[in-house]
């Protein structure tokens, strides 16, 4: 059983999908989903404890033996990612119980969960495998669930953001392909390992480059760097709040980590980094992408948006990190996706549960209620505060370590910026904690209760994330840094 | 009892405190007696720790490492000892004085009240005990957020006006100045934790130890040096006793201490002295003492008079730690405590006037003496001590400072110092004159507001005990340090010994 820790991690979600699809009936789907999200955790925290002991897990599916077949391998890096997305998964199962029943026409629940299980399935799969080609399969499960999970927002909005995001999903999946395909065309292979060696001796091919240009902004699309990210703050906002607490902490991620895994372990550091100007261009992007999303965060109305326009900004920091293009900016950023996955997972969480009881996240909507549901809008606080980098808070420690890199690197303009961008976020994090708690609610607006626990307690668990991942971080910069060094290592 | 336990103590007392007053919200009476108890045990904690100080221990904790390198860690020294005695006792008189405020003004929310100003209170005690640089960051953020809820307690659009300035400036200045030079320093210097004599010397040079010099006075917003002291007279919106301890005792104290305690432990006096840094501080807390001095004589509002003056006093620590000397050092520690109790009283007694005669502008406060003797004559000792003249305690740390700017031979700097003096007396005197000297103004709008006043504007009209007798304590104890000041430097002194071990 335990070698094939790594299929299960896949195939149990995808199998779950037409299980829930039979069954049709949405209280049992969702019991099946939370048990199965709870499996996926139970086995993404196994495998990442096997990778960090041992070094990596390999698994040949059906036997056939890597480059020919294809071959899942958990190191470091993924292990690390499988956790998070599992994790997020775990926490939002239970969550969506009450959401969904209160967003979703009844008819559509099931419809929900089969979505659900293959959106995490494909986000599993494209983290755990060795192979370029079989990303893209996953990429392709992930997104396409993805779309039917954001056009079943309550809205009508949701359907064009759907769309929006369907366009250009494709088009970055494609970008995506085409990288691939070139790759194959040159080295005749599409195991990632097997691609690293092949490809040394083609540094100098345009070919290569061109392949290298296709894959990083085919994922720089399905990542929203800026300026990329239109379809984003639209997706996030329009989809139902399960789907978006689900996106927000693990979407992006996901594809960070192909760019990762491309750019440090299939083309190389080497050729990345030192052969084009890869990371000045990415430090632009990045630098422009935080304090233009976060200039625009502030200025919306609607908090699920500004929220996503946050992540857009957010992203923008976990480039920076890999920018700097040392093994202490890597793991800076590795850090960041790790901690905003848990503060924007809860802020989305804390949404969600608003969204419940007044079917609106608008600012004039949300007046007053810190009052009439406090827990919910304290957990709100708490992980607004990380997400401003509060110390003793999850956000502050990614913020430490990412000020510490740009000082390593002699650019204090940069760590200046990381510190004066984070003031942005106090002001749209204050607007909403304003609008809670110092307005009164509007005058048509009965008193609503607190949200039921079965969202709060999942809110709570990530709050409580934040905190102890904000004092107690050798599970985060530990893991971290190892991973850092690990993809920095193999290149040096 | 282990020093390491002593100081667990102090953190955690505060917190449970909160709790237990957010549980007994319900029952005024055990919600009050609960925070009496709480800050009795805080001080009964801060006293054991301070005996077994002076018995020659150096109680130390260290509890986790959240970023590699630095772990949360907290040790006594002089200084720190001295801010957690003091804030820890006003608490208690505090504490007695806001029952009588809050329930004779009929005040919302005063469980939300009593529950935060014990965090803030824990979060004093982290300050004040941390052991490095980053401990007393999150303590310092811990103050400011916990004290956020006390400054916008009245809810209106005015408190939350005050509560972005007051949340922007100090969290502002703390993420986008201080923090960097946290991180700088720890590149730099590769510890945070606070040594005698420094860990920067012969780190950086000349020009970088000038610039960290900067990103940490300013950062600090809480010391209030010019130009980030604006949230200052705006966190002047929050109900008085609030004004009292925490924006006239804990917060800005904390400010200034951790100004002292960078100056004196990260830096270090010599390398301040060798790199010229320290020159450019001494004449930004100069201006800023002289100016915040006169714009404090502008001011009618009685709590913003205070405030500025409160900023002037604040430059006063920083101008001492700036000068680079053992004298300026053992000033700037004496006048922490000075001024702590000069201040309190006065906050108390306007905020005894504004119970009593619902006053707030001094051009109101015509005969008021006649009606509230023992609160002006209260006012007159604290004001006196805070202006740094005989019988008030602040005459012994002004004189240090004085001292130690003539021994750096900066004559100006003396001048300027007299003048913030003559200053001080222009602001607070007119008040006492009104006060005794000028005949009872009747106001009949005014004095509608206050129910019981048949008097017409003669006979006494003190405010509740509860706030008086916290007032005369804090009066009391000014007079106190002016006898017993040679014990506070002795209890100091081992800063100063440290330094001069350092080959001076």
């Amino acid at each position: 059983m335990g070698e094939h820790l790594p299929i299960l991690q896949v195939i149990l979600p995808l199998i779950a999908a037409p299980v829930c699809l039979l069954i049709r009936h949405g209280t049992v789907c969702w019991l099946i989903t939370t048990l199965v999200s709870w499996l996926c955790l139970a086995i993404a925290v196994l495998l990442l404890l096997q990778a960090l002991d041992g070094g990596a897990v390999r698994y040949q599916l059906g036997s056939w033996v890597a480059p020919w077949g294809i071959e899942y391998v958990v190191d470091r890096l993924n292990g690390f990612i499988l956790v998070i997305v599992a994790a997020i998964g775990a926490v939002v199962a239970p969550y969506a119980l009450r959401s969904v029943a209160e967003e979703l026409p009844e008819r559509q629940i099931g419809l929900f969960y089969v979505m659900y299980l293959l959106c995490l399935s494909g986000l599993l799969g494209i983290t755990i495998t060795g192979d370029a080609f079989n990303v893209f399969v996953f990429l392709e499960i992930s997104s396409l669930s993805s779309y039917a999970l954001i056009s079943m927002g309550r809205h009508r909005k949701a359907l064009h953001a759907a769309y929006q995001y369907l366009v250009m999903g494709t088009i970055g999946a494609t970008f995506f392909l085409l990288g691939v395909g070139l790759l194959y065309l040159m080295t005749g292979t599409l195991n990632m390992a097997d691609l690293a060696e092949q490809l040394k001796p083609l540094a100098g091919s345009r070919i290569v480059l061109a392949a290298f240009g296709f894959i990083v902004v085919g994922m720089g699309l399905k990542l929203a760097v800026f300026p990329l990210h239109l379809w984003l703050p639209n997706a996030y906002a329009h989809a139902p709040s399960a789907v978006s607490v689900f996106l927000a902490g693990t979407a992006t991620k996901v594809s960070l980590y192909v760019v990762l895994r491309f750019i440090f372990t299939v083309f190389g550091f080497e050729f990345s980094f030192a052969g084009q100007p890869f990371g000045p261009a990415l430090l632009i992007l990045a630098i422009a992408g935080v304090v233009v999303c976060s200039l625009v965060a502030i200025y919306q109305d609607d908090v699920k948006r500004l929220l996503a326009w946050s992540s857009v900004a957010q992203i923008g920091y976990m480039l920076l990190g890999l920018s700097f293009a040392t093994a202490l900016g890597l793991q800076a950023g590795l850090l960041h996706i790790f901690n905003h996955a848990l503060m924007k997972a809860g802020l989305f969480l804390a949404m969600g549960c608003v969204f419940l009881r007044l079917g609106s996240c608008r600012l004039e909507a949300i007046a007053g209620v810190g009052r009439q549901m406090p827990w919910t809008m304290t957990g709100f606080l708490l992980c607004g505060l990380s997400l401003i980098g509060v110390p003793l808070t999850a956000g502050f420690v990614s913020k430490w370590y990412l000020v510490l890199a740009a000082l390593e690197k002699g650019w204090w303009p940069v760590a200046a910026l990381i510190v004066l961008t984070s003031l942005l976020a106090v002001v749209y994090i204050w607007k909403v904690v304003e609008a809670a708690w110092f307005r009164d609610p509007p005058g048509t607006a009965g008193r609503v209760g607190e949200a039921p626990l079965v969202m709060l307690v999942p809110l709570w668990i990530v709050v409580a994330a934040n905190v102890w991942f904000g004092f107690e971080t050798s599970g985060s910069v530990d893991v971290a840094k190892a991973a850092a060094l690990a993809l920095m290592g193999a290149v040096e | 009892m282990s020093g390491g336990l002593l100081i667990a103590l102090a953190l955690l007392i505060p917190l449970a405190g909160a709790g237990l007053i957010a549980l007994s919200g319900r029952w005024p009476n055990l919600r009050e007696t609960v925070t009496i108890i709480t800050a009795v045990l805080l001080f009964a904690v801060n006293l054991l720790l301070a005996i077994e100080f002076i018995g020659g221990e150096t109680p130390v904790l260290r509890v986790l490492e959240p970023v590699e390198g630095v772990p949360i860690a907290f040790a006594i020294e002089p200084l720190g000892m001295l801010f957690g005695l003091v804030a820890s006792f006003l608490w208690i008189v505090t504490s007695f004085y806001s029952i009588g405020y809050m329930r004779a003004n009929g005040e919302a929310r005063q469980t939300r009240f009593y529950a935060c100003f014990a965090l803030a209170l824990g979060a004093t005690m982290a300050v004040a005990f941390s052991g490095n640089l980053l401990t007393t960051f999150i303590g310092y953020e811990a103050l400011t957020l916990t004290t956020y809820p006390l400054v916008t307690h009245h809810g209106d659009a005015k408190s939350v006006r005050a509560g972005r300035t007051y949340l922007g400036i100090l969290l502002g200045t703390s993420i986008a100045l201080l923090l960097p030079g946290i991180v700088a320093t720890w590149m730099l210097a590769g510890t945070l934790d606070f040594r005698a004599g420094g860990i920067l010397s012969g780190t950086a040079s000349d020009g970088v130890v000038l610039l960290l010099l900067g990103l940490y006075m300013f950062g600090i917003g809480k010391a209030a040096l010019m130009p980030i002291h604006r949230w200052l007279p705006a966190a002047m919106v929050a109900p008085t006793p609030v004004s009292a301890l925490l924006h006239a005792v804990a917060v800005v104290k904390a400010g200034v201490f951790v100004a002292l305690k960078v100056i004196v432990y990260v830096f270090g006096i010599d390398l301040l002295n060798s790199s010229g840094a320290g020159a450019l501080l001494v004449w930004i807390a100069t201006i800023t003492l002289v100016v915040a001095s006169v714009v404090a004589l502008t001011k009618d509002n009685l709590k913003a008079r205070l405030a500025y003056s409160t900023v002037s006093q604040l430059a006063y620590v920083v101008l001492a730690g700036a000068l680079a000397t053992q004298w300026g050092i053992l000033g700037g520690g004496m006048h922490i405590a000075m001024h702590a109790f000069g201040k309190i009283t006065l906050f108390f007694c306007a905020g005894a006037i504004y119970t009593a005669l619902h006053k707030t502008e001094i051009s109101d406060m015509q005969g008021i003496g006649r009606a509230m003797p023992v609160t002006m004559l209260a006012f007159l000792i604290g004001a006196l001590s805070v202006a740094g003249l005989p019988p008030g305690g602040g005459t012994w740390s002004k004189w240090y400072i004085a001292l130690a700017a003539a021994e750096t031979g900066q004559l100006i700097i003396v001048g300027a110092l007299m003048l913030s003096t003559l200053l001080n007396i222009a602001y607070f005197m007119p008040i006492v004159a009104r006060a005794w000297f000028t005949p009872r103004a009747i106001h009949p709008a005014r004095s509608a507001g206050a129910m019981a006043a048949p008097d017409g504007g003669e006979g006494l009209k003190e405010a509740p005990l509860f706030c008086l007798i916290p007032l005369s304590l804090t009066a009391l104890g000014c007079i106190v340090l002016f006898v017993f000041a040679g014990e506070l430097q002795a209890f100091l002194a081992p800063m100063i010994d440290g330094l001069s071990t350092k080959g001076r």
